[in-house]
C-alpha cells in the first residue's frame, strides 16, 4: 500500500509540472502584445514597458519559466493588474467559499443521487424506476443558472424562505448548493441505479438471501458497499464538474467564491490573476483524484497490485 | 421523443424568419416587460424586444454553437484517439499523456480559461468548448481502437498487404463509429449548456445578438416583476438539452450488444 501510495504522488510531479507549464503559456497566446491587451490600450508607452518588466516578458522564454516556476514553489502567483494585490492573497481570500460550496453541493448530489439511484435499483422496471430515470435525465439537461433563478424566484421571493444571494448567513448555502448539485446527483443517481442492478445480479447475493438474510442488509451490506466501489472514480470526475460549474452559480447567487474572481479578471483581462485561479483550481482537482484513486485502492485491494 | 425534441427545434431555428413576427433586435421602449399578450405572445424584455423572435433567432445559435464546437472536438479528437490506438508505443505515450494534463483541467474552467486568453466573443467560445471536449473524445477512440486493432480480420487486411491508411478507413473506423455516434450526441448536450453558460456570463455572443444564455442573463434583474424574460429561454435550453440527452440515450441503448 505504501509503495502504491509513493507510485501515485510520484506520478503528480510530471502531471502538475505539465500544468504549470499549460498556466505559464497563457499569456503568450494572448492574440497580439498580451501587454496592451491587459491594459486595454489605456496605459501609455512608458506604463506598458514597466509591466512588461514587472511580469518578466522583456526577458527569454525559458528564463521567465524559470522565474514563474521558482515564484510558484514561493507561493508567489504575481500580482494583480487591476488592483496591483498579490493575486495569492485574493485567491486565499476566496478560496474557501468556493471550497465551501463545492463540498456542501458534492454532499447534496451523493445523497439526492443515492437515494434516487437505490430507489430505481429496487424497483427496477415499475413506475419508480422510469420516474426516477426521467428525473435523473432532466436533472443533467437542466442550465445551473437557469435553475438557480427559479429556485430564487420560488423560495427567496414568492416563499421568502431563503436569501437570494450573498453568504451571509447560514441560509445564503442551501440554494447555491442545491442549484450546483442536482446536475450532478442526477449522474450519481444514473451510475448508482446501474452499479446496484449488476451487483443484485452476482451469486453472493443469491447466497446472501439464500442463508436468509433480510432485504434490508442484503440490499446494504452486500448490495451497496459493493456498488459504491466503482462509484468511487467517478466522484472524482464530479467533482471537476462541481469545481467548473460553481463558476457560474457563484455568478447567479452573487457568491463571493473564486469564480466570480475569476469572471471579473476575464472582463479586466487581468491574466496573472485567471493564471492563479486556473492552476490552483487544476491542483486541487489533481489533488482529489489522488484522493479519490488512494480511497479506491484502500477499499479494494486489487488495485494496489495493478 | 428526443428526436422529436430537437427536429422541432431545429425546425423552429429554421424557420426563423417566418415565425418570428419582429426584428429581433428591435427595441419598443414603449412596451418593456409586457407580459405574454396576442401582440407579444412570449411578452417582451427589458428593451421592448419580442422575446419570441428573440428566441427562434438565438435557437440558431445557440444551437450552432453546441454543433460547431462539438465538430470541432470530434475532428481533432477521432484522428488522435485512433492514431494513440493503433499505432501505439511511444505515440500513444505522448499522445495519452498530453490528454491526461487536459484532462487535469476542470472542463467548463478550461473553456474560461481559452475565452480569457482570446477574449469574449462566439468564434472564441466554439473554440474554446470545442478545444475542452478533445480530451474526452480521444480517450473514448482509443479505447474502442485497442480491442478491434486485435481482431482477426485486421490482421488478414494487414497479412494481405493493406496500407495502414487503408485499414484504419475500411476496418477501424467503421468498427468504432458506434461509440463515437453516442458520444457526439451526449457531448451535443454538454456543449450547448457550456456555450449558454458562457453567454449568460458574458463571455460568448455580445449584445444585442439573440442567444438563449444571454437572453436568460438580460432577465435576471427583472426576475420578480417579470419572470418571463429569464424563464422562457431557459425552457428552451432545458428543452434542446433534454431532446439531445434522450436521443443519446436510445441511441447507446439499442447499439448496446448486452442489451439484445
Amino acid at each position: 500500500m505504501h509503495r502504491y501510495i509513493a507510485q501515485r504522488l510520484l506520478q503528480l510531479v510530471p502531471v502538475l509540472l505539465s500544468v504549470s507549464i499549460l498556466v505559464f503559456l497563457m499569456i503568450h497566446l494572448v492574440p497580439g502584445d498580451p501587454v496592451q491587451v491587459m491594459l486595454q490600450d489605456y496605459g501609455s508607452a512608458e506604463q506598458a514597458q514597466a509591466l512588461r518588466h514587472t511580469l518578466g516578458l522583456d526577458r527569454p522564454l525559458p528564463l521567465q519559466f524559470g522565474l514563474f516556476v521558482w515564484r510558484l514553489a514561493h507561493g508567489d502567483l504575481g500580482r494583480s493588474i487591476r488592483t496591483g494585490r498579490p493575486v495569492a492573497s485574493e485567491i486565499a481570500l476566496r478560496l474557501p467559499y468556493t471550497l465551501r460550496l463545492t463540498a456542501a453541493s458534492m454532499v447534496v448530489a451523493i445523497a439526492l443521487g443515492l437515494v434516487f439511484g437505490t430507489l430505481a435499483a429496487i424497483h427496477h422496471r415499475r413506475l419508480l424506476d422510469y420516474a426516477a430515470t426521467v428525473v435523473a435525465l432532466a436533472g443533467i439537461s437542466l442550465p445551473s443558472f437557469w435553475f438557480g433563478l427559479v429556485l430564487i424566484l420560488i423560495f427567496s421571493y414568492y416563499l421568502r424562505w431563503l436569501p437570494p444571494a450573498g453568504a451571509d448567513t447560514a441560509g445564503s448555502l442551501i440554494l447555491p448548493a442545491v442549484t450546483l448539485g442536482t446536475g450532478a446527483a442526477s449522474i450519481i443517481a444514473r451510475l448508482c441505479r446501474s452499479s446496484l442492478l449488476e451487483v443484485l445480479r452476482q451469486e453472493f447475493i443469491r447466497t446472501a438471501r439464500a442463508k436468509g438474510a433480510g432485504e434490508l442488509r442484503v440490499l446494504y451490506r452486500h448490495g451497496l458497499r459493493n456498488a459504491l466501489i466503482p462509484m468511487l472514480s467517478i466522484v472524482g470526475l464530479q467533482f471537476a464538474g462541481l469545481l467548473g460549474g460553481a463558476v457560474i452559480v457563484e455568478s447567479v447567487f452573487g457568491w463571493p467564491g473564486l469564480g466570480r474572481l475569476a469572471v471579473d479578471a476575464i472582463f479586466n483581462r487581468d491574466i496573472p490573476v485567471i493564471q492563479g485561479v486556473v492552476l490552483v483550481a487544476a491542483a486541487i482537482f489533481v489533488a482529489v483524484n489522488l484522493c479519490v484513486d488512494l480511497l479506491y485502492a484502500l477499499v479494494d485491494p486489487r488495485i494496489r497490485y495493478v | 421523443m428526443g428526436a422529436f425534441l430537437i427536429v422541432g427545434l431545429l425546425l423552429g431555428a429554421l424557420l426563423a424568419p417566418y415565425v418570428a413576427r419582429y426584428d429581433p433586435t428591435a427595441p419598443h421602449f414603449n412596451l418593456r416587460l409586457q407580459p405574454p399578450s396576442a401582440a407579444f405572445p412570449l411578452g417582451t424584455d427589458s428593451f421592448g424586444r419580442d422575446i419570441l423572435s428573440r428566441l427562434v433567432y438565438g435557437g440558431r445559435i445557440s444551437l450552432t454553437v453546441g454543433a460547431i464546437s462539438v465538430v470541432i472536438s470530434f475532428a481533432v479528437g477521432v484522428p488522435l484517439g485512433i492514431a494513440a490506438g493503433y499505432y501505439g508505443g511511444r505515440l500513444d505515450d505522448v499522445i495519452m499523456r498530453t490528454v491526461d494534463v487536459w484532462l487535469a483541467f476542470p472542463g467548463l474552467l478550461l473553456a474560461i480559461g481559452i475565452v480569457a486568453v482570446l477574449g469574449p466573443g462566439l468564434q472564441n467560445v466554439l473554440l474554446a468548448i470545442g478545444i475542452s471536449g478533445v480530451p474526452g473524445v480521444c480517450r473514448l477512440v482509443r479505447g474502442s481502437v485497442l480491442p478491434v486493432k486485435e481482431e482477426a480480420y485486421v490482421e488478414v487486411a494487414r497479412a494481405v498487404g493493406g496500407s495502414e491508411g487503408r485499414i484504419i478507413r475500411v476496418h477501424i473506423l467503421p468498427n468504432v463509429l458506434a461509440p463515437v455516434v453516442v458520444l457526439l450526441t451526449l457531448r451535443l448536450g454538454t456543449a450547448i449548456l457550456t456555450g449558454v453558460g458562457l453567454s449568460f456570463l458574458g463571455l460568448g455572443v455580445q449584445p444585442p445578438a439573440a442567444e438563449w444564455g444571454a437572453m436568460v442573463s438580460e432577465g435576471r434583474a427583472y426576475l420578480q416583476q417579470a419572470w418571463w424574460v429569464s424563464t422562457i429561454p431557459g425552457i428552451a435550453i432545458f428543452l434542446s438539452v433534454m431532446g439531445v440527452n434522450v436521443l443519446g440515450d436510445g441511441l447507446r441503448d439499442a447499439l448496446d450488444p448486452r442489451l439484445h
